[in-house]
């Protein structure tokens, strides 16, 4: 017994030995470029193993760049390891994370831009061949720092069914607030097992009110992160309307709504409609017992929704060649025919106009037409809520909503108090 | 040369304690009077500033508060009810062990799973509460979209969490309360009541003061809850003091401000742990 333990790890240092040497010895006839790319996952699905498919299709074409592709995550945790890993000493070369985290990447000093590493003005087309709406949270400051990978709208769901037994054409979804304010009325049962429509509000609610505010013409900030619109008109409006959908016109549950458990309410028939991620397209199609529709955000003033997801950022710790081969990689998963396998398995939106062009993705739109409402109402998009000190400033934001949709604050009182803590927060950068 | 031997024996442990409790705590200490730094302008020391700011910082109060009101809610409730649970399965009676097995089953789900499950009993008119709730004609209630009602929907599934666990330790410590105690007890003629109050209450007691020490500590590290039930919503009703410091590490990256909480979190703690020992400890019998 004893025996049979000592040669079993004999044979396993001699393999190793042998492995380390025949590592040394490839390593010497290649030398590879490394690179290490961190990548978060924020919805459900098996979405690991499309990505590490996608970085093995690259491996092949490029056998000397050697990728090691970490999951790390939702949005928040990517961040947090990359960033880790730099103070570490032990840098990645590139990571997706959140495309919001642009300032934050920026002012650690840990990213580079984008126009400091293309080179060939075939670069420099590429650079330009996405949509322009999904480079607005990339760029500041005339520079472009995060490339579009895995990107989102706010899509409005809605239950054909529902829409029916109301007496309401199921083809014709709200397109104005009014609209949507007199679907709702016919939609809520008055016995509460059925409520007009549900905007969720906890998790991020910063990002549905950035498609309200823009419903009513108003952005939440400026290009250079160091303004915030918190308390113009528009935006208290845009607030007072989201208050008055559950408070006045009885529409939608009072106080928050979780947008953990708001696809079972909508799957359930609780709610007939949802606002909610086209990241949740492929779960909804595959699981609602009824018919469903997608439809773009009713407008007020005009349409509107932010856009939301990941981007490709290279850091700033680097060497020529290994931006270089990041570069390759970066092209490489944002090419149109990866980006549109990519859109077709999880429901993120294509991210060029190229991506649309491919065959196989036109075929896809044909079969199911509302995989093409995120790119049709990216027309109408602006960017998500983005500043520099981020995290708080988007935090006293959440906290102005909760406080007006339960009621402890007034809208005005509250989105004020909002914007006189980010003028604090953000006059070191102006 | 003994002493060298002992140091020797002592080392492995030290090292650890040293390097995962006793600098992690200086540092912080350090790190809580210099300011945020970024690339542009770096770190510096700035005195008793951050602590300044946290007097002055709204949301901080907010947070302490609710733990105070989150400690109050959730420590004498489950603790009387670990007591109540330990007398009911502490005797002879059919399907003991399954019993006991029910009680001690929150113990053993993961924080997180517990947080999942009871997300779908409190969501809004689809949750298991506003069902059965729904049968009697009432109807639904936002447990947790509510300023009013969140804090104690969390209260509540935190007992249900943690009853089941302080259980074990007095069912435990009632099976070495000797028999003979309750048999002279009924010979007196002692009702059961007084013969709860004055014999196996005190004689409970060293195991209350470990419970009380876990429990109070529990009410303010255990914070896994909030970030898949309210993220510290809505407008930080529910919002805790270490979630609180973990949002400013890790989503504002302000770790100094961090730092700062976290030596008022230390310092409460260590405050309570001494007062417990100290005070309570020379109240209690142990045989």
């Amino acid at each position: 017994m004893f025996k049979s333990i000592t040669r079993t790890i004999a044979g396993v240092v001699a393999a190793a030995c042998l492995s380390m040497l025949a590592a040394g010895l490839s390593g010497a006839a290649y030398a590879k470029t490394k690179l290490t790319m961190y990548y978060p996952v924020a919805v459900g699905g098996p979405l690991t193993k499309i990505v590490d498919g996608m970085v093995a299709d690259f491996m092949k074409q490029n056998p000397d760049i050697e990728v090691n592709a970490i999951y790390a995550g939702n949005y928040n945790d990517a961040r947090i390891k990359a960033l880790a890993a730099l103070n570490s000493g032990q840098p990645a070369q590139l990571s997706v994370m959140f495309s919001i985290d642009l300032y934050e990447l920026i002012e650690q000093d840990a990213i580079v831009a984008f126009d400091d590493v293309v080179q060939t003005d075939e670069e420099k087309a590429w650079l330009k061949s996405f949509y322009p709406t999904l480079m607005e949270n990339g760029t500041t400051g005339g520079k472009t720092w995060g490339i579009p990978f895995q990107r989102s709208t706010i899509v409005m769901y809605y239950n054909k069914d529902a829409f029916k037994a109301a007496g309401l054409d199921p083809e014709k979804a709200p397109e104005t607030w009014d609209e949507l304010v007199a679907a709702g009325k016919k939609l809520t049962k008055s016995d509460g097992s059925q409520w007009g429509m549900m905007i969720p509000s906890t998790g991020y609610p910063y990002w549905m009110f950035g498609a309200l505010a823009m419903q009513n013409d108003q952005v939440l900030m400026n290009g250079a992160g160091n303004e915030t619109n918190f308390a113009a008109p528009a935006t208290i409006e845009a607030l007072q309307f989201w208050k008055d959908l559950g408070a006045k016109h009885k529409v939608m549950p009072e106080g928050t709504i979780e947008w953990g458990t708001l696809r079972k309410n909508f799957l359930e028939g609780k709610t007939a409609i949802m606002w909610h991620s086209t990241g949740n397209l492929t779960t909804v199609k595959k699981k609602a017992g009824f018919d469903f529709g997608v439809a773009m955000l009713p407008a007020n003033k005009r349409r509107g929704t932010p856009t939301g997801g990941g981007n490709f950022y290279i850091f700033k710790k680097t060497s020529p060649e290994e931006r270089s081969a990041s570069m390759k990689l970066i092209k490489f998963m944002t090419s149109p025919e990866q980006s549109a396998s990519w859109s077709m398995q999880t429901g993120y939106m294509g991210i060029s106009q190229a991506a649309y062009d491919t065959s196989e993705l036109q075929d896809y739109v044909k079969g199911f037409p509302y995989a093409a409402v995120a790119r049709d109402q990216l027309n109408y998009a602006t960017a998500e809520l983005s500043t520099y000190e981020t995290g708080r400033v988007r935090k006293s934001l959440d906290d102005a909503i909760q406080a007006a949709l339960t009621g402890s604050k007034s809208a005005e009182d509250a989105l004020k108090e909002a914007q006189a803590t980010a003028d604090r927060l953000l006059k070191p950068y102006r | 040369m003994r002493h060298v031997h002992g140091w020797l024996l002592l080392t492995p442990a030290a090292i650890l304690l040293v390097s995962f409790t006793h600098y992690p705590t200086i540092a912080t200490i350090i790190n809580s009077f210099f300011s945020k730094g970024n690339s542009v302008r770096p770190s510096r020391f700035i005195g008793l500033s951050n602590y300044e700011s946290m007097t002055q910082d709204p949301i901080f109060w907010k947070v302490l508060f609710n733990n105070m009101w989150f400690a109050v809610g959730t420590i004498p409730t489950s603790i009387a009810l670990a007591i109540i649970m330990a007398l009911a399965v502490n005797r002879a009676m059919p399907g003991r062990s399954f019993v006991r097995m029910a009680y001690f089953t929150p113990t053993i789900l993961p924080m997180i799973a517990v947080a999942n499950i009871w997300l779908f009993f409190y969501s809004p008119d689809i949750g298991l509460i506003d069902q059965i709730t729904g049968w009697f004609g009432f109807s639904g209630h936002n447990w947790l979209g509510d300023p009013d009602t969140v804090l104690p929907a969390i209260i509540v599934m935190t007992v249900w969490k943690e009853a089941g666990f302080f259980m074990i330790f007095y069912l435990a410590a009632l099976q070495h309360i000797p028999p003979e105690l309750g048999e002279a007890a009924r010979l007196e003629g002692a009702t059961r009541w007084y013969y709860f109050r004055r014999v196996v209450f005190p004689l409970l007691m060293p195991t209350t003061l470990f419970v009380l020490i876990n429990a109070v500590l529990n009410s303010f590290k255990l914070v896994d809850h909030l970030f898949v039930l309210t993220k510290g919503g809505p407008d930080n009703a529910s919002n805790l003091l270490l979630y609180y410091i973990f949002e400013n590490a890790f989503s504002y990256f302000d770790t100094n401000y961090a730092a700062t909480l976290t030596v008022v979190l230390l310092g409460l703690l260590a405050v309570m742990a001494l007062a417990q020992f100290f005070v309570l400890d020379r109240r209690i019998h142990y045989r």
